[in-house]
């Protein structure tokens, strides 16, 4: 396996990537390897059952909770877990928050390591090789592509997924979200303030 | 050295572009069923997730650059496939013929796909391995970043950090070693550490002199400084 070869076998697939998946599905599925069913069950998980709305609860009940919101700063695994988010790709949970005196944002430079259970599969620019490239080294840059100006008062943390540790930024609650309940609160939180790329979205 | 996936820090590839919030969450049909075959044949359970990841780093660097990210993955899938015997290149140049596979009793069905996910895979292992760092402890990265075990093999030490001085900052408990793991030679779970860094350990110029870069680092790619 350490081996180079100049001959990669995915050469012999069709070039064109969606006859190449067809190819590779149908050569699996006549083989016995894999069910068409299976594939249809993943994607519809992934499309309509697990996404962000998941991590936007765990914020909202952390800005609601203080006593939840320690526990899941101290052990994150354990406290989403039984909200009912693990699994494949969320296996070993990290919450950072960000304060007024820094801002946190994760990337993972190698490939594309995301929190999946709590935030789905993750975006197309998440995968990029530009984010992948400059978030490490200019994330200020990085997040004027986003359209979010930190204060020079901040600093930035940014989080290389290097290892199967997952991260899920807790961002700062908005002002002016007092009394709102933790349904309403969830309903601010993107998945980009939960990346550390964006903010909450502020009450209308 | 490491190779073409390696690219933290890197100069030249201009804007990330944003996706909207409510985007789809597969742009195209087929980048759905490229994530679900990949995920689908991972539950023959012929290889593990590092060995799938250095499978996608072993694409030429011409390959990487020009293949999309699901690309990537259906064709790191096609060479994995082979590499592990599970299919033979005639399977992919006469289409495969049908007769029943001996994995084929392995097939994850519909109905466990809920379970097979929600069961994920740990990385964490017991380890006989003594933890040598504390938190605070000031530590240094190896002076060059690659595979001790094997020549151009799979690690997670980024070349952007080797040879950087940074400090402890969470031990993460003991887990499996990519190094090793991605090649057949073993678990070899040892501790693994956030370590911190400052930028300015890291890049030339720094956007500002508070920030810092974390990266999740297993003991033996770090010395006590």
């Amino acid at each position: 396996m350490p081996h180079d070869h100049s001959d990669h076998p995915h050469a012999l697939l069709p070039p064109d990537p969606a006859l190449r998946v067809k190819a590779l599905e149908t050569i699996l599925t006549r083989k016995g390897l894999i069910d068409p069913a299976t594939l249809d069950e993943i994607i519809d998980i992934y499309q309509n059952k697990i996404g962000p709305q998941n991590g936007a609860r765990v914020v909202a009940k952390a800005w609601s909770d203080p006593a939840f919101k320690a526990r899941l700063l101290a052990d994150a695994t354990a406290v989403v877990a039984d909200l009912g988010y693990f699994g494949r790709q969320g296996e070993h949970m990290v919450v950072v928050e960000n304060t007024p005196e820094q801002h946190n944002m994760v990337v993972c430079t190698l490939c594309s390591c995301y929190p999946w259970p709590l935030l789905g599969i993750p975006p197309g620019w998440y995968k990029s090789d530009a984010y992948r490239a400059r978030a490490v080294r200019e994330p200020r840059k990085v997040l004027a592509d986003f359209g979010v100006t930190l204060s020079d008062e901040s600093s930035v943390r940014v989080w290389d997924s290097t290892a199967e540790v997952r991260y899920l930024i807790l961002p700062m609650r908005p002002a002016g979200t007092e009394g709102l309940s933790e349904e309403e609160l969830a309903e601010l939180v993107t998945r980009d303030s939960m990346i550390g790329t964006g903010l909450p979205k502020v009450p209308s | 050295m490491t190779r073409v996936h390696d690219m933290g820090g890197r100069f030249g590839d201009g804007p990330v572009v944003p996706d909207a919030e409510g985007a789809p969450v597969f742009a195209t049909e087929w980048h759905g069923r490229a994530l679900a075959v990949t995920l689908a044949a991972g539950a023959l359970g012929q290889w593990n997730i590092d060995v799938s990841r250095h499978t996608r780093e072993l694409l030429s660097p011409k390959d990487y650059m020009r293949f999309s990210y699901y690309e990537k993955w259906i064709s790191g899938l096609a060479d994995l496939l082979v590499q592990t015997g599970v299919l033979t290149r005639e399977d992919f140049e006469e289409g495969g013929a049908v007769q029943r596979h001996p994995l084929a009793e392995r097939k994850l069905k519909a109905a466990a796909v809920a379970g097979a996910l929600a069961k994920g895979g740990p990385a964490d292992r017991p380890s006989d391995v003594p933890v040598s760092f504390e938190t605070g402890q000031a530590v240094r990265t190896l002076q060059i970043s690659g595979n001790r075990l094997v020549e151009g093999g799979h690690t997670r030490l980024p070349i952007y950090a080797a040879g950087a001085k940074g400090h402890i900052l969470k031990l993460h408990g003991t887990h499996v070693l990519p190094d090793s793991s991605a090649h057949g030679l073993g678990e070899a779970p040892e501790p693994l550490y956030a370590v911190v860094f400052p930028a300015s350990e890291l890049w030339a110029d720094p956007e500002h002199p508070g920030d810092e870069v974390v990266l999740d680092l297993w003991q033996s790619y770090l010395e006590a400084v």
